[in-house]
């Protein structure tokens, strides 16, 4: 056992609700028992059910609720508007930003606030880490596909000051494209997509002709079908000295799997009983492959 | 740093072909390639297929060759390197100075920073592995590295091509033919997802070895990693199992979710993009055979050659379009991201 133990993170919504439910679900979020909540928008500008002020006034009630807050930025930048956007956001001066993408990184780094990598950088050694330490990372989230092999090895040598915080729970955010993929589904051009995301909560699963489910789409991100739950893996990640863990929102019942991995973390419950249930629930399995240092979507520990 | 590119071209766009292997860099350097890409037999690149690519002595004969005859040779260190492998990428970085090379394209930090300071006098582009679809991202790379150009991912539209252009301090080099990908490359973990191996961590995307192929009753069915990718009717045209390319079920329906199998083809946009100002024009597939390589080199020469000359009266020839055809994935092209309508 670490002499601290890990936080809890909430990551920021990948799906497009609508504003009643994301005030819905943060009013809830705010008595859970996460330390840390990553809001904004990540996967689409088109996505405005909360505009920057907005996301800024509920930074400051979760903030009242007693929790970190950190601001999510945009995995793909394209258009100026939203690099108007990631400005705004990085020169906010009261919270913490996540940068997903190197311009984040630069704009952050010239200001000198620190911040945080989050799935959108690629840091896959702690070569890369140290040097984006000394521009003022002072936390990274480990890009989805590693393994806990290389983990502890980045782990070896990681700068100090620098928390390292693991994807722990939630479909895995496996790519970007310039095409939306929830549109391409409608046969509707990007640029008139009508909102459709508003219709898929937790994306739209992609299976194979065999009916095998692997990948979720969301708007112009692709996802896993399966819900990465690495709960069943505390202990390694406990041994490895990971400093946060990062549940991602789905679309029901995350305030459950929460609760779970805090009880866990309190010791009151035990990791593998507690996916088991989680997991039964999932509507396309789980997996923890990457953890395990295999193909993503295979669920190696025996949790059935 | 504002605008330091002329906003209409000076010099004809630079043709970056691909090569594999010897033949393949001969070739395109004889039939008209300004600069050819290679890469090392390793991991260090995102092209690390079996068979393929350049040791030692063939990327000094392959420098020696393109440098006797005026042509450049790039180095691609272009995959992310995880502390179990880091020596591999800084021998691979030592070797492309010592070799002369004219740059290395990588895409990694810790990469970037040891060419940098270990090799200042070598140029450095951008990967499209880097990811940099804005130029606030390549203002980073530049104040950082030094990076002398960027290779821009297959995502931008041509307004969005040109205002990153317009702002960035360096020269842009854009895909102009071959295979496309249709997610942001660099961000892209559905090959590992599926199979243990992505392009970031081990240079291949869909690897070989994951595919398998098989006669069955209901037709050739194509596999990666054992999940179905595709199946052809008899007498329908096979492709290989690229993960983003298979026909899917989403809802209802049965189709390419992702992406069809076609190769990206700007041909026709030729006097756009040196209009704009656009350095250098890549060609996708180190992977192809050198009789790609000798196809696709020919035709683009031509072309920038003629529209270069007179670009109000350049259009693709008829006979181009073919030739390029029958090389494309699915012999179909698209004009991909920088058309707006196809995202």
């Amino acid at each position: 056992m670490t002499e601290q133990q890990p936080k809890l993170a909430l990551g920021p919504v990948l799906y497009y609700w609508p504003k009643e439910k994301l005030l819905d679900f943060y009013g809830r979020i705010s008595t859970a028992p996460v330390d840390i909540v990553y809001l904004g928008e990540m996967v689409c500008s088109k996505r405005r059910a909360f505009n920057t002020e907005e996301w800024l006034e509920l930074a400051e009630r979760l903030t009242a609720a007693g929790k970190e807050v950190v601001l999510s930025t945009m995995a793909l930048l394209e258009a100026e508007s939203e690099l108007l956007t990631l400005r705004r956001l990085c020169e906010n001066d009261r919270f913490t930003v996540e940068a997903n993408d190197m311009g984040a990184v630069r704009l952050l780094s010239e200001r000198k606030t620190p911040f945080v990598l989050g799935t959108g950088i690629n840091v896959y050694s702690d070569r890369t880490l140290s040097l984006l330490a000394g521009l003022g990372a002072k936390r990274w989230v480990m890009p989805v596909e590693l393994s806990r092999q290389t983990l502890a090895s980045i782990q070896a040598g990681r700068p100090a000051g620098v928390e390292t915080e693991v994807f722990v729970y939630g479909r895995l955010p496996l790519a970007y494209s310039a095409r939306c993929f929830t549109a391409r589904h409608h046969n509707l051009p990007k640029d008139d997509c009508q909102y459709r995301c508003l219709d898929y909560p937790e994306g739209l699963t992609l299976s194979t002709r065999e009916g095998q489910a692997f990948l979720a789409i969301n708007g112009i991100q692709t996802q896993s079908a399966q819900t990465c739950n690495l709960l069943p893996e505390l202990a390694e990640l406990q041994e490895v000295k990971v400093d946060v863990l990062r549940i991602s929102p789905q679309a029901e019942g995350t305030e459950t799997v929460i609760e779970a991995f805090a009880a866990c973390l309190r010791g009151e419950r035990d990791p593998v009983e507690t996916a088991r249930a989680l997991n039964a629930n999932l509507p396309h399995g789980a997996c923890d492959g990457y953890w395990q240092g295999q193909p993503g979507l295979r669920q190696m520990v025996e949790v059935m | 740093m504002t605008a330091a590119i002329a906003p209409s071209a000076s010099k004809p766009l630079e043709l970056v072909c691909p090569a594999g292997n010897l033949p393949s860099l001969k070739t395109a350097v004889d039939h008209g390639a300004d600069s050819v890409y290679i890469g090392f037999r390793d991991d260090t690149n995102a092209r690390h297929f079996p068979g393929l690519n350049f040791d030692a002595k063939t990327a000094a004969q392959g420098v020696q060759y393109a440098h006797a005859k005026g042509r450049r040779v790039f180095v691609a260190l272009n995959t992310f390197p995880q502390p179990s492998g880091w020596e591999r990428w800084q021998r691979a970085v030592d070797q492309a100075a010592e070799l002369g090379v004219n740059a290395v394209i990588a895409a990694d930090i810790s990469v970037l920073d040891y060419a940098h300071r270990r090799h200042p006098n070598l140029p450095l582009h951008l990967s499209v592995q880097g990811s940099a679809t804005n130029y606030e991202a390549i203002r980073f790379y530049h104040e950082q590295f030094g990076i002398r150009r960027v290779v821009l991912p297959r995502v931008l539209s041509l307004p969005q091509v040109k205002h990153v252009l317009e702002n960035s301090p360096v020269g842009i080099e854009i895909f102009g033919f071959g295979g496309l990908c249709i997610m942001v490359e660099g961000r892209c973990l559905l090959s590992s997802y599926v199979t243990g191996e992505s392009p970031n961590m081990c240079g291949v995307c869909s690897p070989a070895k994951a595919v398998r192929w098989e006669e069955t009753p209901r037709g050739l069915e194509t596999r990666l990693g054992g999940l179905l990718i595709d199946r052809y009717t008899p007498g329908e045209p096979a492709g290989y199992p690229t993960l983003c390319k298979g026909r899917f079920e989403v809802a209802d329906q049965t189709y390419y979710a992702i992406e069809e199998p076609t190769s990206l083809n700007t041909l026709e946009l030729l006097p756009e993009l040196q209009q704009m100002g656009i350095a250098a024009i890549k060609i996708e597939g180190r992977q192809r055979s050198p009789a790609y390589v000798t196809q696709v080199t020919k035709v683009w020469r031509a072309a920038i050659d003629a529209c270069w000359r007179n670009p109000a009266a350049y259009t693709p020839k008829l006979e181009w379009q073919r030739e390029l055809g029958k090389v494309s994935e699915g012999h179909q092209t698209t004009l991909g991201a920088y058309h707006r309508t196809w995202q």
